[in-house]
Formats: C-alpha cells, sequence, structure tokens
C-alpha cells in the first residue's frame, strides 16, 4: 500500500511574536481530504496555525509546504530563501479561509464578493464566475440574495455566503476558524449543517478550529489537542472525546463541557 | 462721495464674474492634484517602503510647517531657475495643489486605517493581487468615509486662491484691487469679491454637511 503525499506538512515550524514564543517546533502532517480539528484553550496558538497556513503571519523556524509546494520558502538552486510575494500568492491559491467575523467586502454586492476570486485571480470570465456564484448559492441555500448587500443578511447568511466566497476558488485545503463563534445560537446549526455536508461531498481537506465538540466529534478524522504552543494529543475523535489520555485534554473537555 | 455706489458695482460686475472663472478653475484643477497626489502619497506610505517612506514623510512634514504663501514664492523665483517656464497661473495651480496634498494625505490615510484588518486579510485568503486589493477592496470603503473631510479641504483651497495675487495671477480679489486703483472706490469691488466667495463656499459646506450626516446614518 502506497502512502499518499499529505497536503500539508509542518515541519518543525516555531512561530514568535517578540520574546513570546507562541508555537513551540511543531511538527505534523494532514492527508488530501483529512478533516483535522484544532482543539484548546484560548491562547494556545490554533488561530496562528491557520494563519500561517494562510501567509497572514511568517514562521521564524522551520518550513510548512501545502501540496507538496513549501509555502513560506522557494528553493532556488537547492537553498530555501524566504518566499517572494508572487510565489506565495501562486501557492496560497490552493488555499481557503473562512474567518470568525466572515470579512465579506461590504461595497459589494453577494454576487461581487463570489465572483471576485474567480475573476481577478483564476481568469474565469465574467459569465463563468457568475454561473458558478448561482452554483454555490444555491448549495449554500441563498440564491435569492444574490443582489443583497452584505448588511441586509443576519450572521448566519452573511457566514455561509463567505464559505461560498472560499469554495468559488476551488481550493484543496480550507481553513475554518471560529466560523460560528460570532453567530447567534439559533444560526449555528445551518452553518454547521452545510459544513457537514461539504465534509461528505467534496474532497477539500479541512483544518478546523472550533468550540462545537459535537460538531468536532463527527466532522473530523482527527482532533489535536493544544496547549502552550504544542500538541499534546492527536487521536480520533471516538479515542479523544471519550477516553483521553492527558490529564489536560480531560479537565479542558470537561470545561467546555460545563460552559 | 457715496459709500455705496450702485451703477458702478453693477459696471465693474462683468470683470468681476470673468475673474472668479479664473479662481474656480484654478480651485477646481488645483483639487484634481491635491486629490490624486494625496492618494498616492498616502497609498505609497501605507507599503512602508524604505528609504521613501521617510522622503515622503519629510516632504509632508516640510510642505505643512511652511506658509502656503512661500511655498508659492518659491515656485514662482526657484523653478525659472531650472529652467522651468510655467504661467503664474499654472504655478499657482501646482502650489496649491501640492499643498493641499500633504493634508488629503492625512485624510486618506485615516481613511485607510479605518477599514478594518479583516478586510485585508480577506483579500490576502482569495490571493487578490496587490492593486486590486487598493482599488477593490480598501479605496471603495476608505474614500466614501473620507468624502466630507476632502471637501471642506476643497473649500478651504477655494478662499486660499487669492494669495495667488502675491504672483500675479489675476483671481476675484486682484481684479478688485486692480478695478479699485482705476477708481480709487475699493469699497464696491472688495465687498462683491467677498460675496461672490460667500456665494459658492456657504451652500458648498452646506453640501459637504448633508454628505457628513448621511455618513452618519448610514
Ligand atoms: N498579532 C499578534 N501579536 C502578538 N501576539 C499575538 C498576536 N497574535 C496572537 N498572539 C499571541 O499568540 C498566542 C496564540 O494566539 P492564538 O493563535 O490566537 O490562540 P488561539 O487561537 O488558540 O486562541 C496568544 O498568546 C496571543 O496573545
Ligand atoms: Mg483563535
Amino acid at each position: 500500500m502506497s502512502v499518499p503525499e499529505p497536503m500539508i506538512v509542518f515541519d518543525g515550524v516555531e512561530k514568535r511574536f517578540g520574546s513570546n514564543v507562541v508555537l513551540h517546533d511543531l511538527s505534523f502532517t494532514v492527508s488530501p481530504g483529512e478533516h483535522v480539528t484544532l482543539i484548546g484553550p484560548s491562547g494556545s496558538g490554533k488561530t496562528t496555525i491557520l494563519r500561517l497556513l494562510m501567509t497572514l503571519e511568517k514562521v521564524d523556524e522551520g518550513t510548512i509546504s501545502v501540496g507538496g509546494r513549501y509555502l513560506s520558502h522557494q528553493d532556488k538552486g537547492g537553498t530555501l530563501v524566504p518566499a517572494d510575494e508572487r510565489y506565495s500568492r501562486e501557492v496560497r491559491k490552493r488555499i481557503g479561509m473562512v474567518f470568525q467575523q466572515f470579512n465579506l467586502f461590504p461595497n459589494m454586492t453577494v454576487r461581487g464578493n463570489l465572483i471576485e476570486g474567480p475573476t481577478r485571480v483564476l481568469g474565469l470570465s465574467r459569465d463563468e464566475a457568475n454561473t458558478r456564484a448561482a452554483d454555490l448559492l444555491e448549495l449554500v441555500g441563498l440564491s435569492d440574495k444574490i443582489d443583497a448587500h452584505p448588511t441586509q443578511l443576519s450572521g448566519g447568511q452573511q457566514q455561509r455566503v463567505a464559505i461560498a466566497r472560499a469554495l468559488a476558488m476551488h481550493p484543496d485545503v480550507l481553513l475554518l476558524d471560529e466560523v460560528t463563534s460570532a453567530l447567534d445560537p439559533e444560526l449555528v446549526a445551518g452553518v454547521l449543517a452545510l459544513l457537514r455536508d461539504l465534509g461528505e461531498t467534496t474532497d477539500i481537506t479541512f483544518l478546523c478550529v472550533t468550540h462545537e465538540m459535537g460538531f468536532a466529534r463527527d466532522f473530523s478524522h482527527r482532533v489535536m489537542m493544544f496547549d502552550g504552543g504544542r500538541v499534546i494529543e492527536d487521536a480520533a475523535p471516538e479515542q479523544l472525546f471519550t477516553a483521553p489520555e492527558h490529564e489536560r485534554t480531560k479537565s479542558f473537555l470537561q470545561a467546555v463541557l460545563d460552559h | 462721495m457715496p459709500l455705496w455706489d450702485w451703477s458702478y458695482a453693477f459696471s465693474i460686475l462683468p470683470d468681476l464674474l470673468l475673474a472668479l472663472v479664473t479662481t474656480i478653475e484654478i480651485t477646481v484643477l488645483g483639487s484634481v492634484v491635491a486629490l490624486l497626489l494625496g492618494l498616492v502619497i498616502a497609498v505609497l506610505r501605507r507599503a512602508r517602503i524604505p528609504v521613501l517612506d521617510q522622503v515622503l514623510w519629510a516632504f509632508v512634514e516640510l510642505v505643512r510647517s511652511t506658509p502656503l504663501l512661500v511655498q508659492v514664492f518659491f515656485l514662482f523665483f526657484a523653478l525659472p531657475r531650472f529652467g522651468i517656464e510655467l504661467s503664474a497661473f499654472v504655478i499657482g495651480v501646482l502650489a496649491l495643489g501640492v499643498h493641499y496634498a500633504t493634508y488629503t494625505s492625512e485624510v486618506y490615510r485615516a481613511g485607510i486605517d479605518a477599514v478594518p484588518q479583516g478586510q485585508w486579510e480577506a483579500a490576502t485568503a482569495l490571493s487578490l493581487p496587490r492593486s486590486r486589493v487598493w482599488t477593490g477592496v480598501v479605496l471603495p470603503q476608505a474614500i466614501p468615509r473620507v468624502l466630507p473631510a476632502l471637501g471642506n479641504y476643497v473649500i478651504s483651497m477655494f478662499k486660499e486662491v487669492p494669495l495667488l495675487l502675491a504672483i500675479g495671477v489675476v483671481e476675484v480679489v486682484n481684479e478688485a484691487r486692480e478695478l479699485g486703483s482705476e477708481t480709487f472706490r475699493y469699497v464696491e469691488p472688495y465687498t462683491i469679491a467677498g460675496v461672490l466667495f460667500l456665494l459658492l463656499s456657504y451652500p458648498a459646506s452646506l453640501l459637504v454637511r448633508r454628505l457628513e450626516r448621511r455618513r452618519v446614518s448610514a
């Protein structure tokens, strides 16, 4: 049996903010199509990992690669040098991200948000991009909102458009950072149902930070528990949620469940 | 001699209106320079390119800490020394435009800073090219916010055009001065000049205020 080449590789990654080391010598891999959920207390470095992948932050030590290509480094004649903007934009095209605060462009309609990347980055014609936008809106159940402005939508609707916007780029990897944390409780279920659906119908690789333990449990193939910038437990959800090995994982899960 | 002579006042009105056209032309052209150059300065400064950033900073500080009149004289007398022969009109437009560009650049900067960080990040996540991030995402959000402030600078500039009489530009106040010196009647021409400024800048400032109110309620 051949082992597929990993989609994401973190190799000895260290990230510092000033003198504050937030990720320590972090190494892990994610397989193509795998759904990995990151859990752990606030400040443990989960968001930083996603931001490094999106090149919103720079690594201080180590390397990250996506789909077999270095993200923040370029191989120039056998030596690794920091990647330039054009190169990292090329690699980054394969990665999409959905944010806690949606971050839709308020100066554009829903349609404008959805065709922006496909027309400006992927080089689709307007017609092709419009067709793709209409299909995606149907998928997220918002076909009637195509000409609405983001401010006219509820939080849940905005987040579903944001997911559609990321999908419009046909990403190999989708990063989800607490995408339901800013939503009113009654809107959370709709967004999670959409994500479950995507998990089943696409072969996208998901890296997901969430406090929704029920969702983490049935969406993930693997859960990584973070604490203080280190992975302290990395296991299948059935294992991690029912029989956690570490005391720290137990108390964290207890605290989340009590909440 | 009466303080106010209506028939004299009417007789000089056409000349003053003609000069007012010059004032408006200078304001419009100077505004174009100020609005475009200020935008370029603000965008370049945001990129924080070493050396260029310090140069722009020094230039902005220099222009803002010296009187406009000194800058007008400087351009008027220094440019010919470098073999650049420009009319007083063009020098007036450039001096006002560059001077006000240093103010509008600060206004744009405030507008750009007010665009949430998440917008830049969403643009990065879509891999949008830098130029498109500016033209498609950041500036369309930043500029509407600062339109009232920009409008106020245009009105200020309009009222500073008479400064150019120092280099012989025949705008309204200079025309009034010349008309007065022909007849030794100064009250009518200067009063009319003042009224003309009032008639234009007051409605303009009302318009700006309406724009401000619309921003607040939107
Ligand atoms: N831009 C930043 N500047 C300084 N410190 C930061 C910055 N972003 C994150 N941090 C710090 O890095 C650590 C990890 O943060 P984060 O990755 O957001 O954690 P999590 O998402 O797990 O809550 C925290 O201690 C946080 O204060
Ligand atoms: Mg976080």
